[in-house]
């Protein structure tokens, strides 16, 4: 287990590499972000201080080398808009984006595992039809647009959703959360429930077609010939197997989904990491975009860590580390 | 026939019928099936596969499974009728008074779930008792399905035991309750053949000991020649002969089962057998009268109509025009 940790660490910090590379040198060819700091006033020689001050006169490597230098020892650089350590900005904002992504989290299952139990236990029932109807939107709709007619309708029309920022929030364990207050939690679910409709739709359908598969196992039936209740067969010997694969593409699509929160959160003014992003591209903030990237990398890599070791938890016939028991 | 006439058999089916209403059409895949178990006989059910075992053995135990359902008929356990028992009553009789052990042990148990979880959920389905008074019981039944090392066992996973071990586990879990019948489908044909012989073993010597009646599901004569009191063949959901299980292995009286007998492989002899010609046809498009009739040597005109299962001698029935042994009206 522990070997297997390693290993999978050593793999993901070649990946942070070669990613650092990519978007370094990526984010270098859009533009010269000095020309948006500098005032219209300022003339060629202020221009040329403005860019030795940054470090951006020197060759792109050496800028590379002195970033890496600067990664290792955990100092990612300052963003230039705010001036303070790009880190910082994150660990700031990601409370808000993880509040979000893991309130839509839990929508997608709350709803998810229900609904696909009910259209894979009676899949001809005009019900089942209806729920697997609406799945499909959920895939196939823009997240922008179900974003927009959530917000006409419970704001604009009905008035009782507001459509902007967090509300109130209270702090536990040093983190604001939203989700404690009234009010934090009218603003909290209209962007969770846009957020999570990707996720749900495929919670949906992984749980009905498990339910389909595993009811019909010959392990099913067998509790049923040894007289086990229904209820302990459904909710115990069919949901253990069915929350297998349901953990596994959940975990990889949560790394997505706090990632690129980017939409939701711009429709909402939701004051997370993503709207961050799209602020810090419009003015080529370079390296507060480049610590997200290395950041969202990072997480990436530790999610799927997680859903790895969850998934040796769930299902006994895998063994993290080949055979070390 | 000296037993008491009230008492009941511990099974009895009577004119059994299930159907599956498929896109195709109407399969009938027991099609008025009668058997009677009195408590620790051992019934050898045989035919080739296909021919509806399966599909009799969980009719019986009310475990048919939409678009399949019991048509008509009645299964009586202990006297009481299961076919139309509500749901309730079948959950509490299932694994208490019958129970039932599959044929592939590779799929019978949950994989994700320890051994020691499935047996104490089927042991608490039916009786309320400790956690900790649960586990030494069913550790008591692995010992006794000669299980070493049962402790260890009950911690492992499905995956982590062998075939025989888990098929012992599966008897161990059908055993748990000490039922009136157990109905086994062909518990061993996914086993090696010595494990086979243990299998066989420990069931018979579990059941005769405990008074247990057993149905023993299987297309081998072989297996049934050494287990059986008596035996009940079947073909195309139908059963064709029954009887004492030497009676009908030395004189069968269906020309079915003599081709069976036939094709059973004598040791030490390499020749090829003689297997019976011909396919069983589709349930769907089965010939009006005797099913048996496009593959019998010996089908006449008489065979376009259905025979019935008639008496061929005592405690013997065949269903054929022809019996290949004389009847009591011939005689
Ligand atoms: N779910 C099903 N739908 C339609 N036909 C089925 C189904 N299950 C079994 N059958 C049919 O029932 C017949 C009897 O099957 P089965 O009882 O499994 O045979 P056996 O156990 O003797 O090999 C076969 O013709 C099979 O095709
Ligand atoms: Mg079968």
């Amino acid at each position: 287990m522990v070997g297997f940790i390693a290993r999978r660490l050593v793999q993901s910090l070649f990946v942070l590499f070669v990613m650092t590379l990519i978007v370094f040198f990526g984010v270098n060819v859009i533009g010269n972000p000095v020309y948006i700091f500098a005032s219209s006033e300022c003339n060629q020689a202020c221009v040329n201080g403005i860019i030795a001050d940054l470090g951006l006169d020197r060759p792109v490597w050496e800028q590379y080398f002195v970033f890496v230098g600067n990664a290792l020892s955990g100092d990612l650089g300052n963003s230039f808009t705010f001036g303070v350590p790009a880190m910082s900005l994150i660990w700031e904002r990601l409370p808000a984006t993880l509040e979000l992504a893991f309130a839509a989290l839990v929508i997608a299952l709350g709803l998810g595992l229900p609904l696909g139990i009910l259209a894979g236990l009676r899949p001809d029932a005009i019900s089942s039809r209806l729920i697997m109807g609406v799945s499909t939107l959920g895939f196939s709709v823009p997240v922008f647009w179900i974003g927009l007619i959530l917000i006409m309708v419970f704001s604009v029309q009905l008035g009782w959703l507001p459509s902007i920022g967090r509300g109130d929030t209270v702090s536990i364990l040093g983190l604001e959360a939203s989700f404690l207050t009234l009010d934090g939690l009218s603003h909290l679910l209209m962007p969770a429930f846009t957020l999570s409709l990707f996720m749900l739709a495929m919670v949906i359908r992984l749980t009905r077609a498990g339910m389909r598969e595993v009811l019909h196992a010959d392990y099913v039936k067998f509790a049923r010939a040894n007289g086990i209740s229904e209820t302990r067969i459904l909710s115990v010997h069919v949901m253990k197997n069915i929350l297998i694969p349901i953990v596994t593409v959940l975990g990889m699509e949560f790394g997505g989904v706090i990632a690129f929160a980017v939409v939701t959160e711009s429709i909402f003014s939701w004051p997370g990491v993503g709207k961050m992003l799209i602020d810090a591209i419009a003015v080529l903030d370079r390296p507060l975009i480049v610590a997200y990237l290395v950041f969202v990398v990072f997480m990436f890599v530790i999610i799927n860590l997680l859903v790895d070791i969850l998934y040796s938890v769930l299902d006994p016939r895998v063994r993290l580390g080949g055979g070390a028991r | 026939m000296t037993r008491a006439v009230d008492t009941p058999p511990a099974l009895a089916v009577e004119d059994l019928r299930t159907a599956f209403f498929t896109d195709a059409g109407r399969l009938d895949v027991v099609d008025g099936v009668s058997l009677t178990l009195r408590r620790g006989e051992i019934l050898g059910l045989v035919g080739e596969s296909g021919s509806g075992k399966t599909m009799t053995g969980f009719s019986i135990t009310g475990l048919i499974e939409p678009p399949g359902r019991i048509v008509g008929g009645s299964v009586k356990l202990a006297g009481e009728e299961l076919v139309g028992a509500d749901r309730a009553r079948l959950r509490a009789l299932r694994g208490r008074r019958i129970a039932m052990v599959f044929q592939d042990p590779m799929m019978t148990l949950n994989p994700v779930l320890r051994i020691e979880t499935q047996m104490t959920d089927a042991l608490l389905a039916h009786a309320s008792m400790s956690r900790a008074a649960a586990r030494a019981k069913v550790r008591d039944a692995l010992a006794e399905v000669g299980i070493a090392a049962p402790d260890e066992r009950l911690r492992a996973y499905p995956h982590e035991l062998s075939g025989g071990m888990r098929q012992r586990v599966a008897i161990a879990i059908a055993l748990l309750h000490e039922p009136d019948v157990v109905i086994a489908d062909e518990p061993t044909t996914a086993l090696d053949v010595t494990i086979q012989g243990q299998i066989l073993a420990l069931v018979q010597r579990l059941c005769r000991e405990r008074g247990t009646g057993l149905v023993w599901i299987t297309h081998d004569l072989a297996v049934v020649a050494g287990i059986a009191d008596r035996i009940a063949v079947m073909y195309a959901g139908r059963i064709v002969e029954e009887g004492p299980v030497d009676d009908v292995l030395d004189r069968p009286a269906h020309p079915y089962t003599r081709g069976l007998i036939a094709s059973v492989p004598v040791p030490g002899r390499r020749e090829r057998l003689p297997q019976v010609p011909g396919r069983m046809p589709s349930l769907l498009e089965l010939p009006p009268g005797c099913a048996f009739a496009p593959r019998c040597a010996q089908a006449a005109e008489a065979c376009r109509a259905r025979p019935d299962l008639l008496p061929v001698g005592p405690a013997r029935a065949a269903r054929c025009h022809f019996p290949l042994v004389e009847t009591e009206a011939a005689r």
